[in-house]
């Protein structure tokens, strides 16, 4: 009896007994599609978390203004971070590569007949590189820009979308901040929410130009820090905080009057808790996996059984052992594989529902489909085998006794 | 049928020879032995009614030649061949080639049709599709069921599923037909009908035994094999027990048995 005459008796079957036969598949069905659907929505939760810090970057360090203590009580409302500090950092703190300062605070900003109120930021030209932000138009001001104090400014993106015009119209125009004309020479890209500076609704210009001609003062109010390559975040934070101590002239046991924060923390923490959230999803897609497992093994131990009197009735006409075996192998390769294939479809349209209408991240991992299509197919084909061979195995007059 | 001549040549050769045949169930505790050490020798072209009373091992015995049943002890020669030494395929390969089987309770394929259900032993013979149909219309033709190919068993009536079940069996052209009772599920009627068309294969030339409990049935073979207990007590030709009886194998010839009943 050829192969193809096989599949063919096996399709026939299949065909024969179409409700058990669905009845399986949507065991597999089920089984497939939740793990895929669960561990996609895990796995996509994950990934934007991760991503974030790729984004970030995980070698930055924040550091604010405190209040200086002395003997416990807090001596001023003295903010801490200077312009100075800013410059000892560049100078003297060799375990950074890059120090950000933001100079900032809230501006009237005009532009035609529009007036708005934004925070205004005086930084250095390295911003957009450590804080992962890019230009959408224009450029970032130089420095050049900084060194002769050049009233220029690059927006957030926002703002444009605040003044009712596009990104590129804006540039090489004029706007004012406290009526003092700045030339728009840049727009950065949109960057939404996240851990770290937002500066979507924020307008940026050159650090001296912040401190002489907007602010008139040099306090910070913060600063970032981008540590070297192959440095460690600790020591990085050992030589910030060595070099503002001795700025600050803060004596031994002293307290710091600043506060260095590692933004890895939050991340780390907000890692652990997506961790959590996928290892919940994947053990309630495991748990849908096991009862699918068990509703195809049932219904294929109960219709594999069903089925000894047909097992008989072949073997009496001459089937061989391995006739019946293939036909019952074929039967449950087909319904396993088409379960498995319709599960994927099944829940890989969900997840993309999921993106398309809940706007979540799902990531669908090889990984989990394998395991899930695997072990549905598995259970079927050893449910649907085990016993066919069982009954194969008997004379044919014991299996036609059965019933 | 020319091959009814080869047949009727080769008569002397023994289709089946069974010796000292002996079987045992286990039911709980108890052993039941069903054969008890039966002898028996068939020749081709035999018509052979195996009767006894329920219990007697007259259908363990039937199952037995129809290589659906292992003995506990004894031989079984089928075609001058040890049965016993069969493995898996020989025993399928025997079951389809030289056996064909009808069995008191059909066992048609529910869900196939009358077609289907003829087809399936040459399937099993490796035979093509389309000549699989062309000798599956023609074998129940010959049954008298062309008008009902398509139908599935639970369409037919009783004697029509064992129309199928007899066209089922022939299909292969099997050197053997068996049959356990064929009339044991029908009306009289039907019955009738069934053993007419078996009285029509016989006379075409083939082998037939049958179990049966109903004498008039018995009374159309050729010989009688009598069981009791699991051994064989009577094992006549019909011819001797009273011809008159045999109406419509009276017809043929009385036929001499091969080895005269001991």
């Amino acid at each position: 009896m050829s192969i193809i005459e096989t599949v063919r008796v096996a399709l026939a079957s299949i065909v024969a007994n179409l409700l058990r036969s669905s009845l399986t598949m949507l065991g597999i069905i089920i089984g497939v599609a939740a793990v895929i659907t669960m561990v996609a929505l895990g796995t996509g939760a994950q990934r934007a978390v991760d991503e974030q810090i790729d984004q970030l970057g995980t070698r930055v360090l924040s550091v604010m203004a405190g209040q200086s203590f002395r003997r416990g009580i807090a001596s001023a409302n003295r903010v801490s971070l200077t312009v100075d500090d800013y410059e000892a950092l560049v100078r003297d703190a060799p375990l950074l590569a890059e120090v950000v300062p933001e100079l900032s605070g809230g501006r009237q900003i005009k532009y035609g007949n529009k007036n708005l109120f934004h925070e205004v930021v005086g930084t250095t030209t390295n911003f957009p590189a450590v804080h992962a932000v890019d230009i959408a138009a224009g450029s970032m001001f130089t420095a050049g820009d900084l060194a002769t104090r050049r009233r220029v400014v690059v927006l957030g993106s926002e703002i444009p979308e605040n003044l009712e015009v596009t990104a590129d119209s804006l540039i090489g125009h004029t706007l004012t901040i406290n009526r003092t004309p700045f030339e728009i020479i840049g727009v950065f890209e949109e960057v939404g929410q996240r851990f770290g500076p937002e500066p979507d609704d924020r307008l940026f210009i050159p650090l001296t130009t912040a401190e002489l001609r907007v602010f008139g003062q040099d306090r910070l109010r913060g600063l970032s820090a981008q540590v070297a390559d192959d440095v460690s975040l600790e020591m990085g934070m050992v030589d910030i905080e060595r070099v503002l101590r001795r700025e600050h002239k803060i004596r031994p046991g002293e307290d710091n009057d600043f506060m260095i924060m590692n933004r890895r923390q939050f991340m780390e923490m907000a890692q652990a808790s997506t961790e959590i959230f996928a290892f919940l999803l994947a053990s309630i897609a495991g748990v849908s996996l096991l009862v699918g497992g068990i509703g195809i093994m049932n219904i294929m131990l109960v219709s594999v059984t069903e089925r000894t009197r047909e097992i008989g009735v072949r073997k009496a006409l001459g089937a061989t052992r391995f006739n019946i075996l293939m036909q019952f192998v074929i039967e449950a390769l087909t319904i396993g594989v088409l379960g498995g294939v319709l599960g994927i479809a099944l829940g890989a349209g969900a997840a993309w529902a999921l993106v398309e209408f809940a706007g979540w991240n799902v990531f669908i991992s090889v990984d989990a489909v394998l395991l899930a299509v695997v072990f549905s197919v598995g259970v079927g084909l050893f449910f649907g085998i085990w016993p066919a061979r069982r009954a194969a195995e008997l004379d044919p007059i014991e299996a036609l006794r059965h019933d | 049928m020319a091959e009814a001549a080869t047949r009727t040549a080769n008569a002397s050769q023994p289709v089946i020879c069974v010796t000292g045949m002996r079987k045992e169930y286990r039911m709980g505790t108890e052993t039941i032995r069903a054969l008890n050490g039966v002898d028996c020798t068939i020749h081709e072209n035999e018509y052979v009614a195996v009767m006894g009373p329920s219990g007697s091992g007259k259908s363990t015995l039937m199952n037995i030649i129809g290589c659906l049943d292992r003995p506990t002890a004894g031989e079984y020669w089928l075609s001058g061949e040890n049965v016993a030494k069969f493995g898996d395929r020989a025993l399928a390969r025997a079951r389809n080639r030289r056996i064909g089987f009808v069995f008191q309770t059909f066992n048609l394929l529910p869900r196939a049709s009358a077609l289907h259900n003829v087809e399936v032993p040459l399937l099993y013979a490796g035979v093509g599709r389309r000549e699989r149909r062309a000798r599956g219309r023609e074998t129940l033709e010959r049954v008298g069921l062309g008008d009902r190919m398509n139908h599935k068993p639970s369409e037919l009536s009783g004697g029509q599923r064992q129309r199928v079940a007899v066209a089922r069996a022939l299909v292969n052209e099997p050197s053997i037909l068996l049959a356990d009772e064929p009339t044991g599920n029908l009306d009289s009627r039907t019955g009738e009908d069934i053993m007419d068309l078996f009285g029509a294969l016989h006379e075409a030339g083939q082998t037939i035994i049958l179990v049966t409990h109903e004498s008039a049935v018995a009374r159309r073979a050729g010989r009688h094999v009598h069981l009791m207990d699991g051994v064989v007590t009577d094992d006549y030709p019909t011819s001797e027990l009273d011809p008159a009886d045999v109406s419509r194998g009276a017809e043929a010839p009385p036929r001499q048995p091969k080895e005269p009943s001991r």
